[in-house]
């Protein structure tokens, strides 16, 4: 990679660096109910939504919260997925779409509302204006909405306070974090290109005298919220590899910027909001770490390019170029596909399926951790569950009951923690099993790579990403219904489950700090942290994928 | 129950806020006040009718023209996509070596490992409206033998049409195509 790449590189994660500080400070402040200077605009404007929507407001009890949290989900999904099977007899479908087909309406709606964006249909043909600025914007603000709500519950259970109101939190997220954020980020897209339009797709006459449809519509205001929200539906098909959807390295570098806004910010959210900085910020630094390794792996791999084409005797010094866009070359495409899968997002600008096997693999591996900062909401979840866990085995080594916090985590948190951490390889391995089994025509690419693309959807699906290697042949009633289980279920039970730790903890008296106690504020810690997530991670998936990615990339020979 | 009927109406709220309010608003503040970006940088030719977008690739086959590279979908912006093939994929292999056949081909006087990867492979969109310096530079033998006009005339053609990193610092070096073959046009009708 050129020089230029890499400072590329080194100031865009510098600008992350910059920006998760401030930000999260100010998530702890919205959160904490503290009183702002920004309380004389948002209030009244909140209470106004929640006297409209009937929200009283109690704090809640964890089984209440969470409750709340799967009923109303539910119940969005229930509404979005009417709107899609009803498209065509709505208004503001100039294009005269059809309605959706109830297995795709089902596995959108879900996809959706979960924060994954995995798409099975393609949006220039398969979604009616309406369907996608209301219905699928809607779920863009309220699903990460919902989960940076359980985060805050859940670091407020740890801090020992009660948990809150889903609703009210649900309408903060909104009012205070994605609404203003997306609706500046939407204005600076357009600056940069980006159609904001409600005509339908422009016909123009191309130099050759061809006819060339040109779809367009109202995408910047659509891809702020994919960005901000970690959600990554794209607008097109091919999502921000399109140049209407991301013009140039500079739209590029704020859709880069927005993607890891909340999800660096949490942490330091988290440390701000149980009385010790320093908690957060070495949870920060150990996901930064493995951040810049999956990072580097990833380019050294696409920089090496495809053996099979270098072969041909062309000029190959840009790297792998398969799949890519020339404006934003291989450091920018690399860097992208690493954010949007760190940060489960799954927006991209390069395809996936045509990265290098292991530049592939990177970002499976991502998803797979789920703890290299993750989504909004759900990946810091995760994080704070391996911190747990990384306590818990520290103090089997050294026989003393394990504290986090200054709360005794004991049988009862372990068990609902390992059933957790169990969940996730069950929803990837076993799904691509049957699926490799019933479905092996829906593969387009032969060989290993095969494996890797069903894994790849699954794997997709289980972390709420929604990125996919797109060759998969994945608009069928069976990928639909699977994924969309899958979906559900990685999102809701981890949730759930976690809220009755916080609950658990909270409920339960602090042990003062003494020389025995073993801190998880050192680097010692964030040692032991990365340790954990690396070896749990790989002692559960690494046959797959030595069968898929490592496989393809020993057989790349010319 | 009483959570149902909270959620429907907080979903209602939440709609016309978050979606008819919040498009609404900022697509009437970009029509107002960047109508052409907002409309999705549309070209037009002197009769007023419109030949592209400064942003969306098209399909060049004849060869007085600079070519994109590889779509296939043939620069269709009614859609997008590409093949995604694997690293692995013979088809991927195949294509690519009869681009390159093609190439030396068409182009006698250019050899084969001038040729830059991006314009025999294809982009994640199949609407990749750029090629690499690089890639246009390299096609200047055979336009120029083409059409007549002097190599150092299209080298000066492209050194103007060539935008450089954002900043200095982000993305690549790069060549609208589009816009180059459109001032290549001009050339040729004089």
């Amino acid at each position: 990679m050129t020089t230029a790449g890499f400072i590329s590189i080194a100031v865009t994660l510098l600008l992350i660096l910059l920006l998760a500080r401030p930000a999260g400070h100010y998530l702890a402040r919205a959160f904490d109910y503290e009183r702002t200077g920004l309380d004389r605009i948002f209030l009244p404007a909140e209470k106004l939504i929640c006297r409209l929507g009937g929200i009283r407001g109690d704090n809640q009890t964890w089984k209440q919260y969470a409750f709340t949290l799967v009923l109303s989900n539910s119940v969005m999904i229930v509404i979005t997925y009417l709107i899609f099977r009803f498209q065509s007899f709505l208004p503001l479908n100039p294009g005269n779409i059809g309605n959706m087909e109830p297995t795709l309406a089902l596995n959108t709606a879900i996809s959706f509302m979960t924060n994954t964006n995995l798409q099975h249909y393609s949006g220039e043909s398969g979604l009616s204006y309406l369907s996608q600025m209301v219905a699928i914007v809607f779920l863009m603000f309220t699903a990460p909405a919902s989960a940076l709500s359980v985060i805050m519950a859940f670091i407020r259970g740890l801090a020992g306070k009660p948990l809150g109101n889903f609703f009210v939190d649900l309408i903060r997220s909104i009012t205070r974090a994605l609404l203003p954020i997306a609706f500046i980020a939407a204005l600076a897209f357009v600056c940069l290109g980006v159609p904001q339009t409600l005509e339908p797709a422009a016909v123009v006459t191309t130099l050759e005298g061809a006819e060339q449809q040109i779809a367009r519509g109202p995408v910047a205001s659509f891809l702020s919220i994919k960005e901000l929200g970690n959600n990554g539906g794209g607008f097109f098909g091919v999502n921000s590899a399109h140049p209407l959807e991301n013009p140039n390295a500079l739209s590029n570098l704020i859709q880069i910027l927005l993607m890891m806004l909340i999800t660096t910010a949490t942490p330091f959210a988290y440390g701000k909001m149980v009385g010790s900085p320093k908690q957060g910020r070495v949870l920060f630094v150990s996901m930064m770490m493995l951040f810049l390794l999956m990072l580097g792996v990833s380019i050294s791999a696409e920089q090496a390019g495809n053996p099979l084409l270098n072969s041909l005797g062309i000029e190959d010094s840009q790297g792998s170029m398969e799949g890519k866009e020339v404006r934003f070359g291989l450091a920018q495409s690399s860097l992208y596909s690493v954010v949007t899968t760190a940060s489960e997002t799954g927006a991209v600008n390069t395809m996936h399926d045509t990265l290098t096997p292991i530049g592939g693999m990177v970002t499976i591996a991502n998803m797979m951790l789920n703890t290299v900062f993750g989504g909004i909401g759900a990946g810091f979840l995760n994080v704070l569950m391996y911190a747990m866990i990384a306590v818990f085995l520290s103090g089997l080594m050294v026989g003393r009951t394990p504290e986090f916090l200054g709360k005794k985590i004991e049988g009862k948190e372990m068990k609902l923690i390992a059933a957790t951490l169990l969940v996730h390889p069950v929803l990837i391995l076993v799904p691509s099993a049957i699926a490799l089994a019933l479905q092996p025509d829906s593969i387009s690419n032969p060989g290993f790579h095969g494996l890797t693309q069903v894994l790849y959807e699954y794997t997709s699906s289980a972390a709420n990403n929604g990125s996919g290697f797109e060759g998969l042949g994945d608009n069928t009633p069976f990928w639909n219904l699977s994924t969309g289980i899958v979906m559900y279920i990685g999102r809701y039970f981890a949730m759930v489950a976690l809220l009755a730790v916080a609950a658990s903890l909270a409920a339960k008296n602090a042990v003062p700090v003494s020389a025995g106690t073993f801190r998880t504020d050192n680097r010692l810690f964030a040692g032991v942290f990365i340790g954990v997530v690396l070896i749990v991670g790989a002692l559960t998936f690494f046959p797959a994928l030595v069968m898929g990615p490592i496989a393809e990339h020993l057989t790349l020979k010319p | 129950m009483r959570t149902i009927w909270i959620t429907v109406r907080t979903s209602l709220v939440l709609m016309l806020l978050c979606t008819l309010l919040y498009h609404l608003t900022v697509t009437g503040i970009a029509q107002a006040v960047l109508p052409y970006e907002a409309d999705g940088s549309i070209l037009y030719n002197e009769d007023n009718e419109p030949i592209g977008s400064a942003l969306v690739g098209q399909t060049f086959t004849e060869p007085q023209y600079f070519h994109s590279r590889v779509s296939s979908i043939e620069y269709d912006a009614a859609g997008s996509g590409s093949p995604n093939y694997a690293p692995s994929n013979e088809e991927l292999i195949t294509r690519t070596k009869e681009a390159a056949e093609a190439w030396k081909q068409a182009n006698p006087g250019s050899p084969l490992n001038q040729l830059p990867i991006d314009l025999v492979t294809n982009s994640g969109s199949g609407l990749d409206p750029h090629i690499s310096p690089e890639g246009a530079l390299v096609q200047i033998p055979r336009i120029s033998e083409r059409t007549g006009i002097a190599a150092a005339e299209l080298e000066k053609l492209v050194a103007e049409h060539t935008a450089g990193r954002e900043l200095g610092i982000f993305g690549e070096p790069r060549v609208n195509v589009l816009m180059l073959n459109l001032e290549l046009q001009q050339l040729l009708n004089k």
